[in-house]
């Protein structure tokens, strides 16, 4: 059975500016950014939303969007690590910079941006309330520690 | 001061490199590929006009700017930041005149230009020195040529020449030009350790910056103009191989340029030793973009057939080795029945001390254990990938690996390309842990861009991945102890063995502590691909003979530290005639003297259950003891107090993270680690059934304490790793009274084995 693909040009509000693009809309978000866009500072890590590497927010909230199709994103705003802030000056971001959480670092902008949605909508979480948000977020050189401690730090700052 | 030689007969260790590339490197060039080290502080400083090269390893700017290239790959282990370090303490320049560049692959320039078994720092030590050392020493010849003074009455310090008796002084930017110039000097003092000011000290990440904004470090993130995107389609089980491809229906899906078929190595090639590749011949798609290659990828269908039983040549940096591959569809229950029948024949013997089966037979007591461990998947957060442009006879190729310098002689070896052709940039690594040794996607990702005559990127879904690896082999261990009536330990005989390796270390502890003493290893071929993980064996061995050790320590009445602190005392008082022993039993009793202090032992809370072990591999010694409760039939670990010796440590904050990451993946891998075969096929292909580690199972508190020492470095990327599963297991037993003989601990992530 051939398959037929309509391409679709789409207007998505991307770190504060309107970017059109023109992709089959099934295609996840997560690879308009990195294909189409070159933002690749949102990670690939399962394409199956279990492991948090792809993390952005819509409209504020942590989405990962290796399962986010891009025709599901309409009006909404979409944030990438690279517009979280202009000189990574971001609470989040300089907490992580204290603490120099990173090993290998692939995870870590998907840690980053769960965190800030986190702290947006609860500016003091206590540790059982950062392990439950952090908890979709896979770190696989365990630098889970820091990233709880930098967490902390942003929240005193922020 | 220590002298030391920057040349060997005709070998020499430091290069001036600038003589080599024609005089002068011009600043321009390099401004797009240096980048401020930290960021934020750097900003306010200018770049410098020109760079001058001392040697491969660094080159200073005009205006005292520093850029010192990491030759070795960076995985997290923090080595482009260690390996700088080393460098400008012994150039002695201030650490924030110091920018940091990945070096690429340049044997010409560098030695061991690799990472794997710890030993980048160990081995990468002297050499680091060396490099700023001579440098330094060239600055003070080019200082001494223009003051007219002896070049030894010359001080340096901060990135500063002066001369106390002329009054002269000079930054060593202005000194640069003129010390590239110089001919390299044949000895070079070293500094004492006693003067290290930055070796030592705790120095952020220096890619840190480029992180946490997102910028593109990783090799998955390499965009070219023109690239196209490839994916494979291997076969879906082991024991099986290609047959044919239909692609009928792929080749008119939209975004798709080409379907074919990649054999990475020729039947005729003799592989070396991190040429493992588990499916020879894959099928490939490439096209325009990602999402539009993985609709095909579901799309395309394959044909497979069984492979037949063959033997190869391997070749192991000079030695062969005949590599057995059985024929079959091989599953998991089998596995573990196999290894159960064979370890009761024996194995080969691989160390014998004294009489153990005399010992044996006339002992008061006997313990005899057996211990289990599953494959084990690497798991990288960033899918096996790499970018290749094969063009007019020459390669250029970006990406993670591990073993550039092998990577690249077999890629030379496959395509007839010639070494100087071959152009390889090492990127981050987003995770490597020995997966990334075997570097068999560069070469299929060289054939691609060959065939397709334009620039690829291949790219291993998350499922290729976990299914097409190289993996931890799955291993059996019985451990038999025999006390005597005083409840000494007299006899121990360890057999163990594995599909498809041995994880023997018959030269370990407690080898050289017992008198009578016997080790024996086996194997059982498989067609599954097997390779390094984080602490090869010993991944596995500690957590069999520590265990173990907690239960005999039981059984003989003794504290478990005092039980271990007992054989190392016998080692080190009356060490045995004729053996050798891997380890320094100072040293293993000096971990466990410090965890034993640190963790208070002894002094516990009551509800809290504790365990300890201790293991040495990698040329270090790491000493645990980890503190838990049980929640909801689950543990729920508190807190790991953890004791290294690692000899002279570089950046204790950077070492500190290592250590606390090598302990959390090791509670991940004791409790949920596992791959498991069906009919040949792995029965976990994502996250969503191969169970990580999460925030919330990781430790509540970690800390670690470093043995203080100057002994020069040794591995950390692995050590902290094996001792936490048996420092758990011996904890679980402590809280629910059950010992584990199995990993993963937990059955299907659930509930104690």
């Amino acid at each position: 059975m051939p398959i037929i693909t309509i391409m679709a040009k789409l207007n998505l509000k991307i770190n504060g500016q309107v970017k059109e693009v023109d992709v089959d809309p099934s295609t996840p978000v997560l690879w308009v950014l990195r294909d189409h866009l070159n933002l690749v500072g949102t990670k690939y890590g399962c394409g199956i939303a279990q492991c948090g590497a792809c993390t952005v927010h819509l409209d504020g909230t942590a989405t990962r969007s290796c399962m986010l199709s891009v025709s599901m994103v309409g009006n909404s705003e979409i944030t990438t690590i690279e517009g979280l802030s202009e000189n990574g000056d971001h609470p989040v971001q300089k907490a992580w910079m204290d603490v120099d959480v990173p090993q290998c670092g692939y995870c870590q902008a998907g840690q980053i941006m769960t965190a800030a949605a986190l702290l947006d909508k609860n500016p003091n979480p206590n540790d059982e309330e950062i392990e439950m948000a952090m908890n979709g977020n896979i770190c696989r050189c365990g630098t889970y520690l820091r990233i709880k401690k930098a967490v902390k730090i942003a929240s005193e700052n922020s | 001061m220590t002298a030391i030689k920057t040349k060997i007969g005709r070998r020499a260790f430091i290069k001036n490199t600038s003589l080599v590339s024609g005089g002068l490197v011009l600043g321009f060039s390099w401004l797009n590929s240096c980048k401020p080290k930290v960021g934020l502080d750097m900003a306010a400083k200018e770049l410098p006009k020109e760079w001058f090269k001392l040697n491969g390893y660094l080159k200073i700017g005009e205006n005292g700017l520093v850029t010192i290239l990491s030759p070795n790959p960076e995985a997290g282990q923090n080595v482009k930041t260690s390996m700088p370090m080393i460098i400008a303490d012994e150039l002695d320049v201030d650490w924030k005149d110091v920018m940091v560049e990945q070096a690429p692959l340049d044997t010409g320039a560098f030695t061991r230009q690799f990472i794997g078994g710890s030993q980048a720092l160990r081995q990468g030590w002297t050499g680091l020195r060396m490099a700023g050392a001579t440098a330094r020493q060239m600055l003070k010849m080019a200082a001494a040529q223009v003051w007219k003074v002896p070049a030894d009455e010359i001080k340096t310090s901060g990135g500063m020449l002066s001369h106390e008796g002329s009054g002269n002084s000079a930054t060593y930017g202005d000194m640069a030009s003129a010390a590239a110039k110089m001919e390299v000097p044949e000895e070079v003092q070293l500094k004492e350790k006693s003067d290290f000011n930055i070796i030592g000290t705790s120095q952020k990440n220096v890619d840190g910056m480029d992180i946490v904004t997102g910028k593109p470090l990783f090799g998955i993130d390499t965009h070219k103009e023109g690239m196209l995107i490839a994916m494979i389609v291997h076969p879906p089980a082991f024991g099986l191989q290609l047959k044919s491809i239909d692609d009928s229906e792929v080749r008119s899906m939209p975004g798709i340029r080409d379907v074919f078929t990649v054999k990475v190595f020729n039947d005729d090639y003799v592989k070396t030793f991190f040429d493992t590749r588990t499916y020879n011949e894959v099928a490939v798609i490439v096209g325009d973009s990602t999402w539009e290659v993985m609709q095909a990828k579901k799309a395309l269908k394959i044909e497979c057939e069984p492979i037949q039983s063959s033997t190869e040549t391997r070749d192991r940096f000079g030695t062969t080795w005949e590599q057995h591959t059985p024929k079959g569809l091989e599953n998991t229950e089998e596995h573990y029945a196999q290894m159960l029948s064979r370890a009761k024949k024996g194995g080969v013997v691989r160390r014998r001390d004294g009489n153990p089966e005399q010992a044996f037979s006339t002992s008061a007591k006997v313990i005899e254990r057996t211990y289990t461990g599953p494959f084990l998947a690497h798991n990288c957060m960033e899918p096996m990938n790499f970018f290749a442009h094969v063009k007019d006879g020459k390669a250029e190729l970006i990406g993670p690996l591990q073993k550039p310098e092998f990577t690249e002689q077999t890629l030379s070896a496959r395509t007839g390309i010639p070494l100087e052709n071959i152009d390889i940039k090492m990127t981050r690594l987003g995770g490597g842990y020995g997966r990334r040794s075997y570097a068999h996607w560069l070469v299929e990702a060289a054939l691609i861009s060959q065939r397709m005559e334009a620039p690829i990127k291949l790219i291993y879904t998350r499922e290729d991945d976990m299914t097409d690896g190289v993996y931890r082999p799955t291993y059996h261990a019985k451990l038999r102890a025999a006390l005597d009536a005083d409840n000494n330990l007299i006899a121990y005989h360890v057999n163990a063995g594995g599909i498809p390796e041995s994880p023997l270390y018959e030269n370990r502890f407690p080898a050289g502590t017992v008198d009578h003493y016997l080790a024996e290893g086996w194997t059982i071929d498989s067609n599954i691909t097997v390779g390094s993980f984080r602490a090869p064996s010993s991944n596995f061995m500690a957590c069999a003979e520590q265990s173990f050790l907690d239960e005999v320590a039981e059984v003989a009445g003794k504290d478990p530290i005092d039980f271990r602190l007992e054989l190392l005392d016998r080692a080190i008082k009356k060490p045995m005639k004729d053996v050798t022993n891997d380890y320094d039993p100072a040293r293993y009793a000096g971990v466990l003297k410090l965890v034993k202090e640190k963790s208070e032992w002894g002094n516990q809370d009551a509800n809290i259950s504790r365990g300890v072990a201790a293991y040495f591999c990698h040329n270090s010694y790491a000493a645990q003891v980890l503190d838990m409760v049980m929640e909801d039939g689950k543990p729920k670990v508190q807190k790991v107090t953890c004791a290294v010796d690692c000899g002279l440590v570089v950046n204790p904050d950077a070492a500190t993270n290592l250590a606390e990451g090598g302990i959390v993946d090791g509670i991940g891998n004791a409790l949920f680690g596992e791959l498991t075969f069906k009919e040949g096929m792995p029965t976990k292909k994502n996250f969503d059934t191969y169970r990580m580690i999460r925030m919330q199972e990781a430790p509540k508190e970690i800390e670690v304490h470093f043995v203080k020492s100057d002994i020069d470095p040794t591995g950390l990327g692995e050590p902290t790793f094996p001792p936490i599963f048996p420092a758990l297991a011996n904890a679980i037993y402590q809280a629910t009274g059950k010992r584990l003989y199995q990993q993963p601990f937990l059955k299907n992530g659930g509930i104690l084995f």
